[in-house]
């Protein structure tokens, strides 16, 4: 084991970063894109089936089909990490757009009549009182969506992007299960431990009624 | 006391599929008094009164607060002149009560100091104790609750009170204590208040004037002292409705 460790050791390390950096970009982006756009369905109803279907299809793309996709598009195919990064937005946008729109849509009617009968304002509403009270909702998307990505990012190896998915192929294309749980089991724990933050995060968030 | 008058003149509404909510509605709250809004559910008397702060737009006819056509008045000055208390209170989960007390003015950008003084002396108003400010509406009685919730229609000082079946929610003994400190209230402030419920007593105990709608009319518009002896056959309904276990 600690052969192992000495001779892997720095690569897994190097490697856990990587996807890390893939995940985290990916999420920065989907997060950027996914709230605003779902707070925006919530005003514009009639946006959101179609929307809400586009964002489903892409989740149903199989991820090593969509990296393949993805590869001749111009600008996107010159990085392999550039690509792996928009297929992982690609992955990530359904969870946070639909918990974002079910979240605000879900703060009771009554509230929302309060709010305006106080005066607020759309964008005052959408701080002081829907916000908040989907906080947990929208947070629990966000979990899925990293977990998400954690786990696609491993495919991103296929198409030379990096992350603990190189250990994973260089593994079985050796046949080293060695190899093959360096890069699933760190895999693995990162998962977990975005899991386990993000979901204290998400009940420190839900209000009690 | 109030100097801004609510009138409703020949008042429509219809939604979408034809079915008429409210019909030709004409009706005067004079300034500093209230009119309770009486019928059964689906009557229209909650959508007549979400008229005022514009929450419902009519499709024909008017309605004026201080003699301002609501529909040609900014609708967010308009809202913070007036009051709005629902059943369950609709306090805010997410906030303490000084917070849910105060927002009308941390929404027209007071300063702190003087929104929390504001709050205090509004939970004094409705009978609650000081170190309610920071608790949070899960940890308040649903009485308490809708002492809150009156609180915060109050405390942009609105000549107009709009109450939506505020009471319907609460035991019998709660709501006669909420009535009783209300109606003391509504005496000391004197805003010109509507006030929707199905409870005929509480309509009489409250209201200067009771006005009975049935399927979005007026049917009756009566003060409050000449309801028990109208020869007004809805209003006579009601009242026998309302004292059949009774010995009369």
């Amino acid at each position: 084991m600690s052969a192992f460790l000495h001779r892997y050791g720095s690569q897994i390390a190097r490697l856990t970063f990587e996807h890390l950096w893939l995940t985290a970009s990916a999420m920065l982006f989907a997060s950027l894109i996914g709230l605003p756009l779902g707070i925006l369905l919530t005003r514009q109803q009639r946006l959101a089936r179609p929307v809400l279907a586009v964002a489903n299809i892409l989740q149903t793309i199989p991820s090593l089909a969509l990296f393949g996709l993805l590869l001749p598009v111009p600008f996107l195919g010159d990085r392999a990490a550039r690509l792996a990064i928009v297929a992982l937005i690609g992955y990530a946008l359904l969870p946070i757009l639909r918990n974002t729109y079910a979240g605000i849509l879900s703060v009771d009617p009554a509230l929302i009549d309060v709010s305006n009968a106080l005066g607020m304002k759309g964008l005052q509403r959408l701080v002081k009182v829907e916000l908040p009270l989907a906080a947990s909702v929208i947070l629990a998307g966000l979990r899925t969506a990293t977990v998400t990505c954690v786990g696609v990012a491993t495919i991103a190896a296929a198409i030379g992007a990096g992350g603990l998915g190189e250990l994973i192929f260089r593994g079985v294309a050796s046949v080293d299960n060695g190899l093959v749980l360096a890069g699933a089991v760190p895999a693995a724990l990162l998962a977990l431990c975005a899991d386990g933050v993000l979901g204290l995060l998400e009940k420190r968030l839900a209000v009690r009624r | 006391m109030a100097t801004q008058d609510v009138e409703f003149a020949q008042v429509s509404f219809t939604v979408e599929g034809g079915r008429q909510l409210l019909s030709d509605i004409s009706l005067r709250v004079e300034p500093g008094t209230t009119t309770a809004l009486l019928g059964r559910s689906g009557s229209g008397k909650t959508t007549l009164l979400r008229t005022v702060n514009a929450l419902v737009r009519p499709t024909s006819g008017r309605v004026l607060v201080g003699g301002q056509d609501v529909s040609k008045t900014d609708v967010i000055a308009l809202r913070r002149g007036i009051g709005y208390v629902i059943q369950e209170s609709g306090l805010f989960p997410h906030m303490s009560i000084e917070r849910n007390v105060g927002m009308a003015l941390e929404l027209s950008g007071k300063p702190k100091a003087e929104i929390a003084a504001r709050a205090a002396e509004m939970l004094q108003l409705v009978g609650l104790p000081e170190e309610m400010a920071k608790r949070f509406p899960w940890q308040l009685s649903g009485g308490q609750r809708q002492r809150v919730g009156l609180a915060r229609a109050l405390a942009s000082d609105p000549e107009v009170l709009l109450m939506d079946e505020p009471f319907g929610a609460l035991d019998p003994l709660t709501r006669a204590e909420m009535q009783t400190m209300l109606r003391d209230l509504l005496q000391r402030v004197g805003k010109t208040t509507l006030i929707v419920t199905h409870d005929l007593e509480e309509a009489l105990y409250l209201a200067d004037r009771v006005v009975l709608l049935e399927a979005g009319r007026i049917v009756a518009n009566l003060a409050a002292h000449e309801v028990r002896e109208s020869q007004n056959e809805a209003m006579r309904a009601y009242v026998a409705a309302t004292h059949r276990g009774g010995a009369a």
